[in-house]
């Protein structure tokens, strides 16, 4: 399987990126290439042109003044073994570490994957939980929240790179946990949840849990978030709240190894379990 | 020197392969080669209305377009079938579709492109402008034989054989007068072999000597070439050589005659020039023969007393869109023949139907049979169990066959040559801790855990034989296996086998086989497989035939080297032949009693070729052969157990334990055995938790690729523990059994066992595999 | 409409001119000529293609030989020095941690990054680690079993490297 021919471009800034970009009809970002190069050899993606982003200097992760940055070029295993990460916002590093796996994560890029939107991905789940921004050479910034609109669709604007993540530390208090059920073939996941955990005095002060995986875009359960608030995280508290997870889980995607129905179950357990970690990480 | 067989010996192939050295098909480039790729339907079921390939044969680097039509043209046929059943249809089959005929499964070929490079005939692939008149698709087993539109016009009904075997009165009467009767309907699912080399095809025409070569990825290149002659592509065996270098992987799909074999030789001759086809991991799911898709029907009649009365089965066996080479072959003598298990069963009938459909044809997969032999039986003696409260192990034993019955004639057929089924059980027993394992279960239940043991005992008929009986149950070809071994001057050896190696390590093994005979070191023995320019003629590997069928035939030519040798000696040291001892461990020949005074192995090949002093009427030259026709297959039999729990929430099987007790006779190279036992294993587990190459209604594959196909990885398995107990096959020299397909035929339906043990106590007796975590979730929560 | 990429694989630099959308895998078996790194599937999945890149491991068949451009490659045919396997190709000979030898050599090239990050992972680690590479010869058995050799060999190795310098 090889891809179409194309046009490949360097570039070393961003700007000459934007130029080459805006120049080239029909081109597209390459990044990493580990969503991209798969779907160009399937022919399910032909760009006339490449703009290979790779070497712009976006490969960088510093926190100060309670912001946590990420380059958009940071790889997943850059982001799961760097200290930075896992001292200021543990969740994403641990998140990281369960892509794909050791080879595809020496490639992959958080821009790539938050840029592909990819319903079985795993970073758009764990950025929309942290409340990341999401930044871009545009000087366009995100929510992310609002950033995935629909199947492998974003908020982005044509052309626009995404050149940094940003996202609010946390510490002792707070604890954060993703969990991944994966697909046995693919690896992607079936569902995920994550989750972070704020608790003060025995009580939940603050919950975030968002989904993905059964849904073409994380959703946030928002209903469970709000039952565990000012409760103690209890296993029964959070069973009760897990169990609400199934509400905001609208159209879940099926096919022949998990059904939408399935699913939608899996997210809920996937939550429970997530929370469960979480609260334990948060003491 | 120490004898070899039955030593670990580290493998003399393996420095090659660890240093990236492996001489597989899709590493060979020649001067001038052109690449070929073909056109495929992304439809199940179309007549092929038109084909326009102006496009493509204008695109810069192509050389040429070829369609059904030209092949056939130009002198090919069609792809014969190498069993034939009585009374069996086969339909026609090209190597490329015609224009006018159908495309029959997503995958069949309608046009090949020849082009300077891989990426452009790619390109090419899709400026190929097919327009289709699309049919309904023909999809299940069963269903097919209602189903009104047909795969082929001269399949009436899709029914291509019906094969009924045994004496269904006798079994209806046994069930009448049974005290119960345990039903069971199954789906055994369709399964991908994905060897991880795909198929490939080299070849190369000589304008010279008119001679063709072909490198193929074949587990026996030999048929391969005789079909290629006399079948399809016509070009004479003696003009026609066939190599299988280092083949990646097959597990059964890499014997059967493919149409690229047909393709890529015939547009070398048509262009002059060599030609290379890879197959792509896609294609490779949608043309490589698959595996298993039956769906049975099966009763079993007991006693109360845990007596066997008998057992009757009917399955639709699903042949896909043809007749693949030895497709008839499984679900009937590899299947049928073995459904008395490791059992008195006093009365058998099964009847099989065999239909099309419009999905990729199958044929031989890894255990080809014997696995839904033994998952149809093991299951029903664990329903049996349920039904009669009795111990799974207990109930087993009662109706075991026992040693002193052997050999011992079943219903169906075979004629078991030895076993000992009780002392087998009690090493698995010993050797998994059994007892604890369900002490364990029973504690995790206690702990709300779902969890299970599964045993099962299963047999299997190894090494087809013999070629008479085989040529009666409908083989074009024969199971024989041939050895020639040739000493040169030196006293080196070279051994040259009809068998293939595709990672069973016969470089290894048949070395320390010829060692041993000769009294020669390993090092001095060089094995050639898989060329038909070099070996004679050779059967191939398959159905664990190697060992016991190509390795007695290397005992067999061992003996008569030994035998020309002493000739030799006798005249060099002036004795008489009988006083002659040839002593194996050092390949010295001396006069009884006086060891002092021997010949060596240069004295004696070196005597040979220089024929000064040869005795009267001896020829010279050292170099024998030996064709050897095993009389009976050999029956490896093994119990396997395994402990699983399963995930409550997620519906998930965690296998932790595994514990595989094999008899497969004597062993050559345990080191080899233990890895063929666990990646048989490994595969058997694949296809009862993770495994099912399904079809949507349509015909569209679901799972064509590894994004979809679920193989085990790594972290899928505990540590396997194996062991052995060794009953030597009395049917040849070595005494040896099969051991290439045993874990596959026992780890499936021991998995499956062990995960239905752990649903016993919500009162679910069977779920079809796979085992997946949905299928398991909805059965709990009964969804 | 080429590209010109330099690269230097097992210590030789190569310069040449590639289509654009020549992929790694084909760059370094085909115009190379080193045809140990394999190609067993086209989704990325099965890791025959494993090589190392500027000392991390990835999958040559999902990278364009153009962004491999100045890089540092090892394939499997490099990992042994001066005639001497590297202890993890020891370790798969004498763990009979191949059949076929198909995937062995991206299991090799998978291994041996997967130790260097994880020096002392145990086998349920080396487990997971290897859930890109797809053997369908084996079971993983022996596959383990030569990395948890490997591994200790490894450690072996560096103390005495170690001691050497004290
Ligand atoms: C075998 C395999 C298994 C995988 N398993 C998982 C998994 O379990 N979980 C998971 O989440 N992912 C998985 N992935 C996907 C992987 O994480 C990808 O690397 C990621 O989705 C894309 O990142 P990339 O840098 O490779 O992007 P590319 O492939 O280069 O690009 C992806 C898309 O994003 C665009 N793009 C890239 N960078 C930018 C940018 N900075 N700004 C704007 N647009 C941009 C590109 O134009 C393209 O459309 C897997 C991939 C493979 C091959
Ligand atoms: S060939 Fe690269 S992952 Fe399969
Ligand atoms: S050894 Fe054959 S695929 Fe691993």
């Amino acid at each position: 399987m090889y891809p179409a021919p194309f046009e490949y471009y360097r570039a070393e800034t961003a700007q000459e990126a934007t130029e080459l970009l805006s120049k080239h009809v029909g081109a597209k970002i390459l990044a990493g290439g580990h969503s991209l190069v798969p779907a160009m050899k399937y022919r399910v993606a032909a760009p006339s042109a490449l703009v290979d982003i790779g070497r712009l200097n976006l490969n960088y992760i510093t926190a100060a003044e309670g912001v946590l940055k990420i380059g958009a070029l940071s790889t997943h295993a850059t982001v799961a073994s760097s200290d930075v990460v896992k001292h200021n916002c543990a969740i994403i590093a641990q998140g990281a570490a369960g892509i794909g796996d050791q080879m595809v994560r020496n490639r992959g890029t958080i821009g790539g994957s938050l840029a592909h939107s990819d319903p079985q991905a795993d970073y758009p789940t764990l950025v929309t939980c942290v409340g990341a921004t999401i930044k871009t050479s545009s000087g366009k910034s995100y929510n992310a929240d609002t950033f995935f609109k629909d199947m492998l669709t974003t908020a982005l604007e044509e052309n626009d790179i995404i050149t940094e993540i940003t996202m609010p530390v946390y510490g002792s208090g707070t604890g954060g946990f993703y969990y991944k059920i994966p697909h046995p073939a693919s690896g992607y996941a079936v569902a995920g949840a994550a989750a972070l955990v704020t608790v003060e005095a025995g009580i939940c002060k603050r919950v975030s849990l968002v989904v993905g995986g059964a849904t073409v875009n994380p959703v946030r359960a928002v209903e469970a978030e709000a039952y565990l608030v000012g409760k103690a995280p209890t296993s029964e508290n959070i069973k009760a709240a897990a169990a609400m997870v199934a509400q905001v889980i609208k159209n879940p995607m099926g096919d022949g190894y998990a059904s939408g129905a399935y699913r939608t179950h899996l997210a809920g357990v996937a939550s429970e379990r997530t929370l469960v970690e979480a609260v334990h990480r948060a003491a | 020197m120490a004898k070899l067989v039955g030593q670990p010996i580290k493998r003399v192939e393996d420095p090659r392969f660890i240093q990236g050295r492996g001489g597989y098909v899709t590493n060979i480039t020649l001067p001038g080669m052109a690449s070929v790729a073909i056109k495929r339907s992304p439809v199940a079921h179309a007549r092929i209305v038109s084909i326009d390939a102006s496009k493509a044969e204008a695109l810069n680097g192509v050389i040429a377009v070829f369609t059904g039509k030209d092949l056939i043209d130009g002198g090919t046929g069609k792809l014969p079938c190498g069993w034939n059943v009585p009374n069996i249809k086969v339909p026609d089959r090209w190597a490329i579709q015609p224009v006018g005929d159908k495309v029959r499964h997503v995958g069949d070929a309608v046009a090949a492109v020849v082009a300077e490079s891989p990426y452009i005939a790619q390109d090419a692939l899709d400026l190929i402008e097919v327009q289709y008149e699309e049919l309904p698709a023909v999809i299940g087993a069963k269903s097919a034989a209602s189903n009104k539109t047909l795969v082929h016009d001269s399949v009436a009904d899709n029914i291509t054989y019906t094969w009924p075997l045994g004496d269904h009165a006798a079994v209806e009467q046994a069930l009448a007068e049974s005290d119960t009767v345990v039903t069971l309907d199954l789906t055994n699912q369709r399964l991908i072999p994905n060897a991880m080399e795909t198929r490939a095809a080299v070849a190369q025409w000589n304008r010279y000597t008119e001679e063709m070569t072909l490198w193929t990825t074949s587990q026996n290149p030999h048929p391969i070439r005789l079909l290629l002659s006399a079948f399809t592509l016509g070009i004479p065996e003696n003009k026609l050589r066939v190599i299988s270098p280092d083949v990646g992987g097959g597990f059964g799909s890499k014997i059967f005659h493919y149409p690229e074999e047909i393709i890529v030789p015939w547009i070398a001759r048509k262009i002059d020039r060599p030609c290379k086809w890879v197959a792509t991991r896609s294609e490779a799911s949608v043309t490589d023969s698959q595996g298993r898709d039956h769906v049975s029907t099966a009763k079993l009649g007991l006693k109360n007393d845990g007596t066997i009365t008998g057992l009757f089965v009917e399955t639709h066996a699903d042949m896909g869109a043809y007749i693949s080479t030895f497709a008839p072959l499984i679900p009937t003598a590899f299947y049928v023949c073995l459904l008395s298990g490791l059992y008195k069963i006093p009365s058998i009938y099964c009847n099989v139907v065999a239909t099309m459909t419009n999905t990729v044809p199958v044929d031989a997969y890894r255990g080809a049979g014997r696995p839904e032999a033994a998952y149809l039986v093991e299951r029903l003696m664990d329903l049996a169990c349920r039904k009669l409260k009795m111990d799974p192990i207990a109930f087993r034993r009662h109706n075991f066959i026992k040693p002193s019955e052997f050999p011992y004639q079943t219903p169906v057929a075979m004629m078991y040559d030895s076993g000992n089924y009780d002392g087998l059980f009690d090493k698995a027993i010993a050797s998994s801790g059994y007892h604890e394992l369900i002490a364990k279960r029973d504690q995790a239940r206690k702990e709300g855990k779902i969890a299970g043991v599964g045993i099962a005992g299963c047999i299997e008929a190894s090494g087809p034989a013999p070629s008479k009986v085989a040529g009666a149950l409908g083989s074009a070809v024969g199971f024989w296996e041939s050895a020639v071994i040739r000493m040169h001057p030196t006293g080196k050896a070279t051994l040259f086998t009809g068998a293939h190696s595709h990672g069973q390590g016969h470089e290894t093994a048949f070395a320390q086989i010829i060692s041993d005979e000769l009294g020669i070191p390993m090092a001095d023995v060089e094995v050639v497989h898989g060329d038909t320019g070099k070996v004679p003629f050779g059967m191939g590997t398959y159905g664990s035939r190697s060992l016991s069928v190509g390795g007695s035939a290397i005992v067999k030519a061992a003996e008569k080297v030994r035998t020309k040798m002493i000739k030799i000696a006798a005249h060099q040291l002036e004795a008489a032949v009988e006083d002659i001892v040839f002593d194996q461990s050092t390949g010295k020949a001396y006069v009884k009693g006086s060891p002092a005074k021997s010949k060596g192995t240069f004295d004696m090949t070196f005597a040979a070729y220089t024929a000064h002093n040869l005795p009267d009427g001896l020829e010279p030259g050292l170099e024998e052969n030996s064709f050897y026709d095993p009389a009976n297959f050999t029956f490896p039999n093994s119990c396997h157990i395994a402990y699983v729990e399963i995930d409550s929430g997620t519906g998930r099987v965690d296998l932790q334990q595994y514990c595989a007790v094999d008899d497969v006779g004597n062993v050559v190279n345990p080191m080899i055995v233990e890895g063929q036992i666990t990646g048989g294993i490994a595969q058997g587990i694949g296809q009862a938790l993770y495994e099912y190459g399904a079809y949507d209604s349509d015909g569209q594959p679901q799972s064509a690729t590894f994004m979809d196909y679920a193989m085990p990885r790594a972290d899928c398995f505990p540590m396997i523990h194996t062991d052995r107990t060794v009953t030597p096959s009395p049917h040849n020299p070595l005494g040896v059994k099969g051991a290439g397909e045993m874990g596959t035929i026992a780890a499936t339906v021991t998995a499956a066992n062990a995960v239905m043990d752990a649903l016993a106590p919500m009162n679910i007796s069977h779920l079809d595999m796979p085992l997946t975590p949905e299928k398991i979730w909805s059965a709990i929560n009964k969804k | 409409m080429g590209q010109w990429v330099s690269i230097t694989v097992n210590g030789k630099n190569y310069t040449r001119e590639v289509e654009p959308r020549t992929l790694l895998a084909s760059f370094l078996r085909e115009d190379l000529g080193l045809t140990g790194t394999n190609i067993g599937c086209d989704s990325s999945q099965c890791g025959a293609c494993t090589i190392h890149m500027d000392g991390m491991a990835v999958k040559s068949c999902t990278v364009l030989a153009v962004q491999a451009h100045g890089t540092v490659i090892t394939t499997i045919e490099g990992m042994a020095v001066n005639g001497k396997l590297h202890p993890v190709q020891q370790a798969f000979w004498d763990q009979h941690g191949l059949q076929c030898g198909f995937c062995t050599p991206g299991m090799i090239m998978s291994i041996s990054y997967m130790l260097a990050q994880h020096p002392n992972a145990s086998e349920l680690e080396i487990r997971h680690q290897l859930e890109g590479n797809i053997c369908r010869c084996t079971g993983y058995q022996n596959i383990v079993k030569a990395a948890m050799q490997a591994r200790d060999e490894l450690h072996h190795e560096h103390h005495q490297h170690m001691q050497e310098q004290h």
